[in-house]
């Protein structure tokens, strides 16, 4: 099977082999092969990995991503060992320690790219669960019973699927079969390949994806079902007519990127393809206003939310804010307001260009903001009749585990998708050329870095094996359904308070 | 509406080349001289531009590479590895972290808020001004739009006494004049530099920049009187002896060291000029005793409670003390507790070391800050503290040109300054006034933790 596919139709949600588009892909190991090769193929024979192959009988430079580590190499079967004229060195990648931060570790990097690539976890020592920031997320373990609850679970069958519409207005019923849909990403920040690849690797998997402030490029006209469409405060490409073309509307309060400040597109990425969608000049930077300028109260956000719903008579809308200390009453008033879904964007996460001192001492972190949210929302009597998405830092399925716990219907995500396809967290995507990898940029030359086909493959290889994490997740509390998970904290700990709780990778067997 | 505050900055270049985060390992043995070969492609022109500097014996790349790592990746023999920069992981200390320099470089460089792409990358929190987060405007009390200019948010402070009420005679007449202020357009006062090779050049271009930016610098006595030019800007740290009255004229501040007889000099300083402001600068030591006096000193009639953490942001002379936010806190709350809060201007120092912690200092009770070691990092310090052992400085910040240092430290500033304006348009506040002390726009990490995880997991661990 190939992954190439006709790029106006939503693929299969299948996992299909998809490595890396440059020479060589970022591992945690390199695998060095001296001059002392004799091509005789013998650790092609013994390495079960696929780290050494072979054209036209001459061993090529290794798959070294896909090495299990020095302990292994050194095993009397594996290659080490077997070569004849000792020409394998294996040894830790001298270049991993440069790649990325504390957020996203060369660990999680590399676990995303190969989960990308493959659809499958990791099999070295790689962590694929939790950064190094230590704080939230990077603190919390899921706790499982010592024992399987119901060995008899099909893990296959376990429903990852969650409402969208939970109010009974009448308005579509959106069902969808992964807890997680895609962040809005406008077209500019991020090249329309980027952007067709996430809004087709999310639709393979009936999900959604955001398309962010920046209108609605004709190239997504076929895939309108799968689309939510954007409507932020500096109200770029809104029209009439992109507001019903879509199921889905959401209002961008705020972002976590840069909570309380508007969208930022810097001027070299204004192209004219851009500045045509947006209605703008090219060259030109756009700067969205903080407040939507028509909004100054809980009552003009109702009247928001009355018109979006006036002009799409059967879609939903979403409200997405940031997470202000008084988050769980702006929730609450979504709810009033006629709101289907409350989308919290935390204050770590987001991808746009952001002054740095927006990242991190504006608004707090998701993980406070999850909990507050859902006791309010359950205080409220409300907690059933709307459906509670949060993002903002978010990056393994384990984060979406924890989240769901902590309160959450599902999430969504935006940082991991770019990592899926093979973003390496330079921090360089804003301004220039943009992106020197091909995904945040507009620049001409650079988005031929990347194919579609290659890029859609790639997203849905990575919800893929989230979706079977959680699913082994939640076969190890014994549910049947996600569902169960929300707001189960008691399956939660947090190393502060509990040192030595017990490692929770799902690659250990199970009892 | 006040005119418009608006700071001038220009680029200027480093002397030195920028210590990055990583290098470039580049074997050259093995090298297949591949026809397009993976450095002609790159596309920043690294490799094209990289040049060899004789002075310093150091290649420019690192400087100019962005670590996109399509060379490391694409280069058919893997010839080519990144790796974290030793020497970059060495500057400065856990308070002004390499990332912090790196950063301040920057801004004197551009003049230029540091924007990137990708969200954040540090940890979660972490110590002092680490764990707090200033709260948003969210839907209601937005700011309109006051950081592209279709709204003033001021940074204007004042700085003096201010009386608690208004007094009048029997027959209705006012009795008391306002008292004297200094009114300045940002809450940020140079303080004095806790080291350096201080010469002559870098005295002319620090006051250089505070007179440029409208702000006060505090200065030893012994400097002030060769800067005489800037005697509206200077604010003189007075030795411990007796003051000559002629010269003291001019100044429109002067600081006095704590001691037994700070009152008595005081009056006498205000003596010889009633319209004379008086700062004290006692240590940021939040003890009942430390507290208690600033307290007194607020009754006594001083302009300025300037209290001074050390170099770090920390109590000094104390193990394990307690970080600058938290001494704010508590003399704030003291001066709250009092009734004289309002009467009284409170400037806190030392550990300043980026733009979010002059909102942060403010947000805890602090009316200004003052700032120290970022102007020297502006003029490309490492924060090696060589200088202080009589070490020679590996940046030679002795021979700058005043006029380059000088624009540096008001590029620091203009990048703070906007700073400020954004984090206030998202706070929703348009007054830095409005900043001491508002508790209800911050958020604490330990409330946050106790309040979610606490409540969630202490007393049941399993």
């Amino acid at each position: 099977m190939h992954y190439r596919n006709v790029w106006s139709e939503v693929p299969p949600a299948v996992p299909i082999p998809t490595p890396s588009r440059f020479g060589r892909a970022i591992g945690k190991y390199t695998v060095m092969i001296t001059e002392a090769c004799n091509d005789c193929l013998k650790c092609v024979a013994v390495c079960p990995e696929k780290v050494f192959d072979v054209q036209g009988g001459k061993l090529l430079p290794p798959n070294d991503h896909l090495c299990l580590g020095i302990e292994c190499s050194n095993k009397s079967s594996r290659c080490v060992r077997n070569c004849p004229v000792s020409a394998i060195r294996v040894g830790l990648n001298p270049s991993a320690r440069a790649l990325g931060d504390l957020r996203w570790t060369p660990d999680l990097l590399m676990s995303t790219w190969y989960m990308a690539e493959t659809g499958r976890l990791p099999k070295n020592d790689i962590e694929y669960r939790v950064g190094d920031s230590g704080g939230g997320f990077d603190k919390l373990r899921l706790v499982f019973p010592k024992r399987l609850p119901k060995p008899d679970l099909d893990k296959s069958n376990i429903d990852t699927s969650i409402d969208l519409n939970r109010r009974e207005d009448g308005r579509l019923k959106i069902t969808i079969p992964i807890p997680v849909y895609g962040g809005g990403m406008s077209f500019g920040s991020i090249s329309q390949i980027t952007m067709l690849s996430r809004i087709r690797g999310f639709a393979a998997w009936g999900s959604y994806t955001c398309t962010g402030e920046g209108g609605y490029p004709e190239a997504l006209y076929p895939f309108d079902d799968h689309i939510i469409t954007q409507v932020a405060t500096g109200l770029f490409g809104v029209r009439e007519e992109t507001i019903q073309r879509v199921k889905i509307v959401e209002f961008k309060y705020a972002q976590g990127a840069k909570p309380g400040l508007g969208g930022h597109l810097l001027g070299d990425k204004v192209t004219e393809a851009v500045a045509r969608i947006r209605e703008t000049v090219p060259g030109s930077s756009l700067f969205s206003p903080f407040p939507f300028h028509s909004v100054y109260s809980v009552e003009d956000h109702k009247k928001h939310l009355d018109w979006i719903k006036a002009i799409n008579s059967r879609g939903l809308v979403s409200v997405k804010v940031s997470t202000p200390s008084d988050v769980d009453m702006v929730a609450v008033g979504s709810y009033y307001a006629g709101a289907h879904i409350v989308h919290l964007d935390g204050s770590y996460g987001g991808t746009g260009a952001a002054p740095d001192v927006a990242k991190k001492n504006i608004a707090m972190p998701i993980e406070y903001a999850i909990p507050k949210v859902h006791g309010f929302l359950k205080d409220e009597g409300v907690r059933d009749h709307i459906t509670l998405i949060v993002s903002g830092g978010l990056r393994t399925a384990f984060d979406i585990a924890k989240a769901i716990a902590l309160g959450a219907d599902g999430v969504v995500t935006g940082t991991s998708d770019l990592v899926a396809l093979e973003c390496i967290r330079c921090h360089n995507c804003e301004s220039g050329r943009g992106c020197a990898r091909g995904i945040a940029t507009t620049d001409l030359e650079l988005v031929g870095l990347m194919e579609l086909a290659w890029g859609t493959q790639r997203i849905i290889n990575m919800l893929h094996c989230w979706r079977e994490q959680l699913q082994e997740i939640l076969y190890r509390f014994g549910m049947s359904s996600i569902r169960e998970l929300v707001g189960r904290t008691d399956l939660l700990t947090h190393l502060d308070y509990n040192a030595d709780a017990p490692d929770d990778d799902i690659r250990n067997p199970v009892r | 509406m006040p005119k418009k505050y608006h700071i001038h900055v220009q680029p200027t270049q480093n002397r030195y080349p920028v210590i990055g985060r990583s290098g470039i390992v580049d074997w050259g043995e093995g090298c297949l001289k591949c026809a397009t070969c993976v450095k002609q492609r790159c596309v920043y022109g690294v490799y094209k531009s990289r040049s060899f500097s004789a002075d310093i014996l150091s290649d420019t790349i690192d400087e100019l590479c962005k670590s996109c790592f399509r060379c490391v990746q694409d280069c058919p023999k893997r010839l080519i590895h990144k790796t974290i920069n030793p020497e970059w992981e060495a500057l400065g200390d856990d308070v002004y972290t390499p990332q912090i320099i790196t950063a301040t470089w920057e801004q004197a460089h551009t003049g230029k808020i540091p924007v990137s792409g990708a969200g954040y990358g540090g940890s979660f929190s972490g110590p002092g001004f680490d764990s707090m987060w200033t709260d948003m405007s969210e839907i209601v009390r937005p700011t309109r739009d006051g950081i592209h200019g279709r709204e003033y948010i001021s940074t204007v402070i004042d700085i003096g006494q201010r009386s608690g009420f208004l007094k009048f005679g029997p027959d209705g007449n006012l009795l008391k004049e306002s008292l004297p202020f200094i009114r300045i357009p940002i809450p940020i006062v140079f303080d004095i530099l806790p080291f350096g090779d201080l010469s002559s050049d870098v005295w002319k271009a620090v006051v250089g920049a505070a007179a440029t930016l409208q702000t006060l610098i505090i200065v030893p006595q012994a400097e002030a009187t060769a800067l005489n030019d800037f005697r509206e800007n200077l604010v003189p740290l007075l030795a411990e002896d007796v003051i000559d009255p002629t010269w003291i004229k001019g100044f429109r501040m002067v600081e006095i060291r704590d001691g037994h007889d700070a009152v008595e000099r005081k009056t006498a300083l205000k003596a010889i000029d009633p319209g004379l402001l008086v700062s004290i600068r006692i240590p940021a030591i939040a003890s009942e005793e430390n507290v208690n006096r600033a307290v007194e000193h607020a009754r006594a009639g001083f302009d300025l409670i300037h209290f001074v953490a050390n170099e770090r942001g920390y109590e000094p002379g104390q193990q394990d003390g307690l970080h600058l936010k938290d001494v704010t806190k508590s003399l704030h709350t003291a001066l709250l507790r009092e009734g004289i809060r309002d009467e009284v201007t409170l400037m806190a120092s030392g550990g300043i070391a980026m733009a979010e912690h002059v909102i942060k200092a403010m947000l805890c009770g602090a009316n200004l800050v003052g700032v120290d070691v970022p102007l020297l990092i502006a003029l490309e310090c490492r924060v090696c503290r060589n200088c202080r052992e009589g070490g020679e400085c590996p940046v030679s910040i002795s021979r700058i040109n005043p006029n380059w240092g000088k624009q540096r430290m008001i590029n620091l500033i203009g990048a703070w300054h906007n700073q400020l304006l954004e984090m206030m348009g998202a706070m929703g506040i348009r007054e830095a006034r409005r900043l001491r002390g508002e508790q209800g726009r911050v958020m604490f990490m330990e409330n946050l933790e106790k309040e979610t995880f606490g409540r969630l997991f202490a007393g049941n661990s399993k």
